[in-house]
């Protein structure tokens, strides 16, 4: 549904809603595959330990132009601070303060970035996860003031050095556009596994897409978001096979011939689901996208048991299921990598949805809890917790509600289908394989839930 | 030529769920339906954007503008825009004639795939003006003065205008095709409670395939529709029995035939993939099962030697001799139901001693056919018969269902106007 608001204060309105003080967001920078349109302005590495260093070869060896001192006057694309070998709280000052005086240089869209060590990490002493723990209400606080659609988010190290390929994935898929809506979140890097990969590399479409030669299964893939995942796994190269439900079928049909992928027709609360999907695919399931979903939104005093239930069985006893017999039937392919939808509802719980709530905040414990599991096949599960998306479903929502609910992420504006989808496709991607169990928001950072 | 791999299998199919006509897919064309049939099947095996050897196709109630309508769905298509097409047409049998034409293709070394399809509308149907009317717009087009215009466009009179709705009447004696049966009918005294028996089987069985989720991966839904919307799976022999006989009401014989027993008009399109079977390898396709053979017979209904719908009585034992089988080498029977008294008028006619000696040239009946194995996924009584659509809608219906109970053989037949009948036998692989 398209943002008005968004077409005003960036068009006629843009000077009266400066005069006012309205919320001004900007249109959004997203995916482009040439990795010139990130790398025209140069970026700043600020810390002052060896990782800084390490972080700027990489850079450099990837086509940006690197500063580590910021010049006045200067645009900047992105400023990374690297904190993980700071040890107590006052140490920060320095690094911090001078993000600080560069924000000013931070082109629109620009990225902050703080790459530090995760504050669950072992073996940290308690003035060590001050640092750690601090460094996140940083970063978080730092998103907030971001302004014209830049954001900030940081990578977490947990038990892994800054070499971890799953570092420099996270940092291109930051940098770029396919990060677009995520802010005041953190990516954690937790093993040395996955691909090393390249800027260039993670941008390429198609053949040369970074999900190549893969095999992808999507649920709910006729519409909305899940139509949009479809069509950018398939973008990077992946080869689709579309679930719906077979009432969905038209639709379906239309969506995988676009990306020339393979239509499913199948309810994914039938016992034998699993089942299905590995004979469609022929073999090992390789990528799984668990996006099907419904909303059956009543508050608890009114809610019968048909709403409660299938809301339950659709959105997390289905995937539950399905993953538990791929994983018993040894059908899912080594390295294999899921990623379930769950939501920012599921995060911070929402009037009317406890259904759905618990549904949602049960696919980030399934995730976290399966890691293991996927771990011991070379592989990952992860989630994606999605705010306030742009989709049929929000367009019911009333109007004022609406406009509300846009403004109040940092972002000041819904996010888009597409947004959800880059995400799932960086966490589906081999490159990734050192991200495990963890659900990341795609919101905007949005106000509730944070 | 055809090597042992390039043997033609069945892969496949899928339909647009069949919709009684004027109703849902009232303003839907043939070729839109077509088109919808050949993308879900398209979408089902990942063919968009690729090279189909042929695909052939037709629909009986046809436009004239549609003279190239296969071809013209495939360029609507997710189909690669270089996929050639044909469209054929044996009424009632253009679906099934579909199949074995692109089957014995592929046997023959040919192509390396198809898609047999077939597509009916009977409410988007063509109408035409009346003969007479068409000779004066022919002369008006030939006129060259005004004043000649002006004279022939004089002979127009109000009657000229009623425009001729299609119907299923015979053109050599314009009886409907349910009169003809209702002689066929009462000539082998075949009661309404047969019938009506019959009828219910077919709702109860395709009602039941829906529920299990049979057609899952033989259907598209289209236009909001997602079942067949002539099935009643709430019919009862009680219901059955209040509906008033609707044909064969002026012969001196009773009554027998509903619209409870006899096919609506429908409007539905289905499609079917077939292809060699390295053909399959290559795609990593399944085989379903097989067509091995298909015989087609005509009957001389003109005169009332026999009755209109009664061909495949002849067909069956000329194609099962050739195969050297006898109905006992079969686990199915999909016969098709024009009406319930015609697939009892077959099943009478093979199992009288004095039919198939006298008639079908026989020594003996060829004998009966166990119920339990007649259309057991419901046939067109339930489903509805969009004409050329009910043998893609059959053939797939039986290979996917060979496949899934692991039964070997089911034996094919499909009546047609004109006194025409088209059968086959298909087997597991």
């Amino acid at each position: 549904m398209k943002d008005t608001y968004l077409g005003l204060v960036n068009g006629p309105l843009k000077q009266v809603a400066k005069t006012l003080g309205l919320p001004q967001p900007v249109e959004l920078q997203r995916f482009d595959s040439t990795p010139e349109s990130y790398r025209k302005k140069p970026v700043l590495v600020l810390g002052a330990g060896a990782d800084a260093q390490k972080l700027a070869d990489l850079l450099l060896e990837n086509g940006f132009e690197v500063r580590r001192h910021s010049t006045a006057g200067e645009s900047l694309r992105a400023i990374i601070a690297v904190l993980d070998d700071v040890l107590t709280p006052t140490d920060l000052s320095e690094t911090v303060l001078g993000i600080g005086s560069a924000l000013r240089s931070l082109a629109k869209c620009g990225r902050v970035i703080t790459i530090s060590t995760a504050p669950d990490a072992a073996n940290q002493s308690p003035e060590q996860a001050a640092v750690t723990q601090g460094i996140t209400g940083l970063t978080r606080s730092l998103a907030h003031e971001m302004r014209a659609g830049s954001t900030a988010n940081g990578i977490l190290l947990d038990g892994v050095d800054m070499h971890a390929p799953s570092v420099a994935t996270a940092l291109w898929f930051l940098l770029s556009g396919k990060s677009a809506y995520v802010s005041g979140q953190f990516v954690t890097v937790s093993s040395q596994e996955g691909n090393p990969t390249s800027m260039e590399a993670f941008l390429s479409t198609g053949a040369a897409g970074p999900l190549a030669g893969r095999t992808a299964v999507v649920t709910g893939a006729a519409r909305g978001i899940g139509a949009a995942i479809a069509r950018n796994l398939a973008r990077d190269g992946a080869q689709l096979i579309g679930v719906d439900m077979p009432q969905a079928g038209q639709a379906l049909a239309e969506v995988m011939n676009e990306v020339g992928g393979r239509t499913l027709q199948l309810d994914i609360t039938a016992e034998t689901a699993a089942e299905k999907i590995a004979e469609a695919v022929g073999g090992k399931v390789d990528i799984l996208v668990h996006n099907a979903g419904i909303t059956r939104d009543k508050m608890l005093a009114n809610m019968d048991a048909s709403r409660w239930d299938s809301v339950i069985a659709v959105n997390i006893a289905a995937q539950a299921r399905i993953n538990a017999h791929l994983s018993d039937k040894g059908l899912f392919a080594d390295g294999s990598q899921v990623v379930s939808l769950a939501s920012t509802s599921g995060i911070a719980g929402n009037r009317g949805q406890t259904n759905y709530a618990t549904s949602k905040a049960g696919v980030i414990g399934l995730t976290a809890a399966s890691a293991g599991d996927f771990a011991h096949r070379g592989g990952t599960i992860n989630a994606v917790a999605p705010g306030f998306i742009e989709t049929d479903m929000t367009a019911k929502m009333p109007a004022l509600t609406r406009q509300v609910a846009r403004r109040l992420s940092s972002l000041q504006q819904g996010g888009q289908p597409v947004d959800v989808a880059e995400t799932i496709g960086f966490l589906a991607s081999a490159g990734a394989r050192g991200i495990n169990g963890t659900t990341l928001r795609v919101c905007g950072q949005n106000m509730v839930g944070a | 030529m055809s090597t042992p791999n390039q043997r033609a299998v069945i892969l496949g199919g899928n339909r647009i769920p069949f919709a009684r006509s004027n109703k849902q897919y009232a303003k839907a064309s043939n070729l839109d339906m077509l088109t919808s049939a050949l993308d879900g099947l398209v979408a089902r095996y990942g063919l968009a954007g690729e090279n189909i050897g042929e695909v052939a196709g037709g629909a009986v109630l046809k436009h004239s503008k549609d003279f190239n309508l296969t071809r013209e769905a495939v360029l609507g298509s997710a189909l690669a825009p270089t996929t050639p097409a044909f469209d054929l047409g044996q009424a009632c049998a253009t679906g099934l004639e579909a199949v074995v034409s692109l089957n014995n293709k592929i046997n023959a070394g040919q192509i390396e795939s198809g898609i047999a399809s077939g597509v009916d509308s009977a409410s988007d149907a063509p109408i035409v003006v009346s003969d007479s009317m068409r000779e004066i717009l022919l002369e008006l087009s030939r006129a060259k003065t005004l004043p000649q215009r002006a004279k022939i466009a004089a002979q127009i009179r109000p009657a000229h205008l009623a425009p001729q709705a299609p119907s299923t009447a015979e053109p050599r004696t314009g009886l409907s095709m349910g009169e003809h049966q209702a002689i066929t009918t009462a000539k082998w005294q075949i009661t309404r409670e047969a019938q009506d028996e019959l009828a219910l089987a077919s709702h109860r069985n395709l009602a039941a395939a829906w529920d299990e989720g049979f057609f899952d991966d033989l259907s598209t839904p289209y236009l909001g529709v997602s079942r067949d919307t002539n099935l009643r799976p709430d019919s009862t022999p009680e219901s059955m029995a209040k509906l008033s006989p609707v044909f064969g009401k002026k012969l001196s014989t009773p009554a027998t035939m509903t619209a409870g027993n006899s096919t609506p008009l429908t409007d539905g399109a289905s499609s079917v993939l077939l292809g060699s079977e390295d053909w399959a390898e290559a795609h990593g396709y399944t085989p379903l099962a097989r067509l091995v053979d298909a015989e087609a017979a005509a009957v001389d209904f003109v005169d009332g030697a026999e009755g209109l719908l009664m061909a495949p009585a002849y067909a069956v034992p000329r194609l099962l001799a050739r195969n050297g089988l006898t109905f006992d080498d079969f686990d199915v029977f999909e016969i098709h139901e024009a009406f319930a008294s015609t697939v009892l008028c077959h099943m009478a006619a093979w199992e009288s001693e004095e039919f198939c000696r006298e008639k079908a040239g026989l020594d003996k009946a060829l004998g009966s056919i166990d119920r339990a194995k007649l259309n057991p996924l419901g046939s067109s009584l339930a489903a509805g018969h969009p004409f050329a659509a009910t043998g893609g809608r059959i053939i797939a219906s039986t290979a996917k269902h060979l496949k899934l109970t692991g039964k070997k053989r089911s034996l094919v037949s499909i009546c047609a106007a004109g006194g025409q009948g088209l059968t086959a036998i298909v087997e597991a692989v």
